[in-house]
């Protein structure tokens, strides 16, 4: 045979295979995908609308029965959210005497859920698990059950001075305590409790990188729960500040690493973190710099009037990185076990300067850039703007008009002062958005303000710098008002909520106690342009502040990591019993049950003890699929779990009162949910009758 | 060398019958080459897919089967399961599963065998791997019918769930569910493995045939003549 060239047929075959390894090569990426056992699903097609006379017709019909005018069909238009479509913000408000947090999507302002914090609620299982349970352990204060909290002001944690979706504060008014939130489960992780001071009010606010929490206090007392009569307020009475640290990857506050600041004895108000150009400095309203002491049972005018009759209080600035060095250095005095920088310390490391403000101001924010402070008057029609450029100008070259009683200096008003704004009666709270206007809440004119900032918002807007623009009715009586992350440093817009305190007729009469309003309003345009798109009642306790973070900034978990996690350590509980590991065990009279929880069943189904017996139980919740939540009940015994998706729970109590209890899963979890149940036989000591409806009808 | 055993491993290539006809002697041991490669890429790659749809279930639930593993939702799955009365997934081809890795390996070996048999003997070392893929899918089948007829009879869901036999390609429904199922990126490889040794064996055949001829010829020049 003669020496050919390479085949045609075997040159073509190689190409074929070349071919086909390509082929697979292409393939390889879906491939992968597919090993992580997902389909890719078409996403939902969204054309654009276009309505025809007939719709159109319709429409107009509905519009006219329902008595609607073309605003509100356009502000139905903007806040409709079809079901399946998710917001594009979340709302976490504070829940006030509800002791709870209320997370609302925006614009649709759904509830999406509640958060217990200072409140056992029964719903989450939060102060529900038996004898021992260590909700209601850390609830305790000086030993008693204080079930209940005032929540004021959530603080979502920040990093560089924007949400980072991770954590959220909020302050307990009432008592003086803070809770922290981590947002991978939206639960209460722990409640620290301030122990200079019995309530507070500038809670909580967070550093630009969340290093400290701010709690700023409200009424004097003695500090550390001590005792003076009111004779001696000057002397004895002091307010506070405190700085709680968090340690981000503990996910905690560091109580041993946190410290307060001695304040005089005027009533600290709502506070603000410096950032960027304030970076290093937070700042604290304050009202009655009168010391009044009331006493209107005595003759003497009462608080209300004692307080307001200076015409200045004092803007407390604080240089907290100094007050952070002057911990570290140990100059503190430990009052009830807690440091503190005392007033002689603050005045002579530079710590704390005054600045006067108009009379009883309320809200202290700041502007993004963080070049001005804005306290908003209250009692006074004006917004006053401090400039921090003037304010560390001021501090530099000494220009004081005084010291107040305690020596604390006072920065010359003219000198650290930018302008003066007059918005309208009741100014409130100060928000912020991405073109340049600041908001403002006017109280007493139920009104939402918007006006131009100056300096380098100058050039964001058309209107002249410091100037209002417009003002939208609100209904009624607004409280504190929220833009889209207007607090940060990088506003969004859009969107900004009213926190109507009073609601009056906006909704049908629910008798004498009637719920507050949270008013949408669409920012999103500049000019005098701002309506009110929707009214969302809130029937739970008297909110106070909130924040809107951007939805997409949440990393939420749909489900427990592991099965058998303990939520309290966020890890996986080497407790958690197994499949298979089920039972009881007893040592003496101590008895462990092991317990395993998944649908449709318990396991196990009967435990049976003796009178006595004092018993621990754990369960797990074998669950992997998103909503597969189970609850776990014992009447009569008060225990109410809420078993999610791999949570490990556990509870202990003491089985005093015997008979057959049955439990059973709270939650609607299957079609075999009532099936889902078992009893706890609990049996009588000897001589205790097992048939107390006959003892009843002899003893008859 | 015994005459049987040169029967069964078949003639040799002479150097220079190699050097003048590379590409017709190196073709199908090229050929077999891919085959085994191709076998082996597939024990990482998912053999079958199920995906089930319900109401409650808006992302699906999946079901992925390796040649040695399953994956996915199988706990929901099996939880749901115990509803109607099947066995839990994990007690489906337990036996398959941990052998199909050493399976697949002896099969890599045999065909690599075959490269070297110059005979018609050489198929029978490749059969494993050229019928592997239809023994997946009969296996499965066989799974399949055994886990869904056999419902334990006194299942909560037992009246409203008869027994019933899966749908092991396509879309099939069960309950609220539909289902939806499909063979993986493994399973083809394993298919074009086993495509590659049949094309190679024609090769293999034009190659060596004229030698097992020649040589017959010599040892029986009246018959070959």
């Amino acid at each position: 045979m003669k020496k050919t060239n390479p085949n045609p047929r075997f040159t073509r075959l190689v190409a074929m295979l070349l071919a086909a390894g390509a082929t697979c090569a292409c393939l390889a990426p879906q491939a992968l995908a597919q090993q992580e056992g997902r389909r890719r699903r078409a996403a939902a097609e969204s054309k654009p609308v276009e309505i025809t006379a007939e719709q159109s017709a319709m429409l107009t019909k509905i519009a006219n029965d329902r008595k609607l005018n073309v605003d509100d069909l356009l502000a139905a238009a903007k806040t409709y959210t079809p079901s399946g479509r998710h917001d594009d913000y979340v709302l976490f408000s504070s829940g006030g005497q509800s002791g709870q947090i209320f997370a609302i999507g925006v614009p649709s302002m759904r509830l999406l859920r509640s958060i217990a914090v200072f409140t056992p609620e029964s719903w989450q299982g939060y102060g529900f698990a038996g004898d021992d349970d260590p909700v209601r352990k850390r609830l305790e204060i000086n030993g008693k059950p204080v079930l209940w909290g005032d929540t004021h002001h959530p603080a979502l944690s920040e990093t560089a001075g924007d949400y980072d979706g991770q954590f959220l504060f909020i302050g307990d008014k009432a008592n003086a305590r803070l809770g922290v939130i981590d947002l991978r489960d939206w639960e209460t992780k722990q409640i620290v409790k301030n122990p200079l001071t019995v309530s507070d009010h500038g809670a909580a606010f967070v550093t630009p990188n969340t290093d400290y929490v701010i709690e700023g206090g409200q009424y004097a007392t003695v500090l550390g729960y001590g005792y003076a009569p009111p004779e001696e307020y000057k002397k004895s009475y002091r307010g506070m500040v405190t700085m709680w640290k968090f340690d981000r990857s503990k996910g905690r506050i560091d109580e041993s690493q946190s410290f307060a600041i001695e304040l005089p004895p005027y009533w600290q108000d709502l506070a603000d973190a410096g950032k960027l150009a304030s970076d290093g400095y937070f700042f604290v309203n304050s009202f009655n710099a009168e010391m009044a002491t009331g006493g209107v049972e005595k003759g003497n005018p009462p608080f209300e009037a004692g307080a307001s009759k200076r015409d200045m209080d004092y803007l407390h600035i604080v240089d907290w990185k100094k007050a952070e060095a002057a911990f570290k250095a140990g100059k503190v005095k430990k009052i009830n076990g807690f440091s503190v920088i005392m007033l002689d310390t603050s005045v002579s490391e530079g710590i704390l300067y005054f600045a006067p403000e108009p009379k009883s101001p309320h809200g202290v924010d700041v502007t993004p850039n963080g070049q001005y402070m804005v306290v908003a008057g209250k009692l006074d029609p004006h917004v006053t703007v401090y400039s921090i450029e003037k304010v560390k100008k001021a501090i530099a070259e000494k220009k004081f008009s005084g010291k107040d009683d305690y020596g604390v200096p006072v920065l010359d008003f003219d000198a650290v002062k930018e302008v003066q704004v007059e918005l309208g009666l009741g100014p409130l709270h100060t928000q912020f958005d991405n073109k340049g206007y600041a908001y403002t809440s006017l109280f007493l004119d139920s009104a939402v303000a918007r006006w131009s900032l100056g300096g380098e918002y100058a050039s964001l807007h058309a209107e002249q710098p410091w100037k209002l623009v417009t003002k939208t009715p609100v209904q009624y009586n607004i409280g504190h008002l929220c833009a889209a992350e207007g607090d940060t440093v990088s506003p969004d817009g859009n969107y900004l909520i009213s926190m109507s305190k009073w609601s009056v007729d906006r909704f049908l009469c629910t008798g004498p106690l009637l719920p507050q309003n949270f008013q949408l309003l669409d920012i999103s345009q500049g000019g005098t342009t701002m309506p009110v798109t929707y009214d969302l009642p809130i029937g739970v306790g008297e909110p106070h502040y909130c924040q809107m973070i951007k939805a997409d900034k949440l990393k939420s978990w749909p489900v427990y990591p592991e099965v058998g996690w303990n939520p309290h350590t966020q890890m996986l509980d080497p407790n958690a019993p197994k499949k298979g590991e089920e039972g009881i065990t007893r040592e003496g009279n101590k008895v462990l049950v092991k317990m395993t929880a998944l649908r449709s069943h318990f396991t196990p189904e009967h435990v049976e003890i003796n009178e006595g017996d004092v018993v621990t139980w754990r369960i797990s919740a074998n669950e992997t699929a998103q909503d597969a939540t189970h609850g776990f009940c014992i009447g009569g015994y008060n225990v109410n779990l809420s078993l999610e998706p791999g949570e490990f729970s556990e509870f202990t109590f003491t089985a005093d009162k015997p008979g057959t209890y049955p439990y059973y899963c709270t939650e609607f979890c299957s079609a075999l949910h009532l099936e889902m149940m078992g009893y706890l036989h609990i049996k009588p000591k000897a001589g205790v009758s097992v048939k107390p409806t006959e003892t009843t009808a002899a003893q008859k | 060398m015994s005459s049987f055993l040169s029967t069964l491993i078949g003639p040799r290539v002479s150097e220079s019958e190699l050097r003048a006809h590379r590409a017709r002697y190196l073709t199908p041991t090229a050929i077999f080459m891919i085959a085994r490669v191709l076998l082996l890429v597939s024990i990482f790659f998912p053999y079958w897919h199920m995906e089930l749809e319900a109401p409650q279930y808006p992302n699906g639930l999946y079901l992925t089967a390796y040649c040695n593993h399953l994956t996915g939702d199988v706990r929901e799955i099996d939880g749901l399961n115990h509803y109607i009365g099947m066995r839990p997934l994990g007690e489906a081809a337990a036996f398959e599963r941990s052998a199909s890795v050493w399976m697949i390996l002896a099969m890599f070996l045999l065909v690599e065998g075959a490269a070297f048999i110059h005979s018609k003997w050489a198929v029978l070392l490749a059969v494993p791997a050229i019928t592997f893929p239809i023994g997946f899918i009969v296996d499965l089948y066989y799974w399949m019918r055994t886990f869904g007829l056999n419902l334990d009879p006194k299942a909560p869901l037992s009246n409203s769930v008869k027994p019933f036999v899966p749908t092991v390609i396509g879309e099939g429904g069960i309950g609220q569910f539909k289902t939806f199922a499909e063979f993986g990126i493994g399973y083809w490889l394993a298919v074009a493995a086993a495509g590659c040794i049949v094309v190679g064996f024609y090769f293999h055949r034009r190659a060596y045939r004229p030698l097992t001829l020649r040589a017959a010829g010599a040892a029986n020049p009246a018959t070959a003549g």
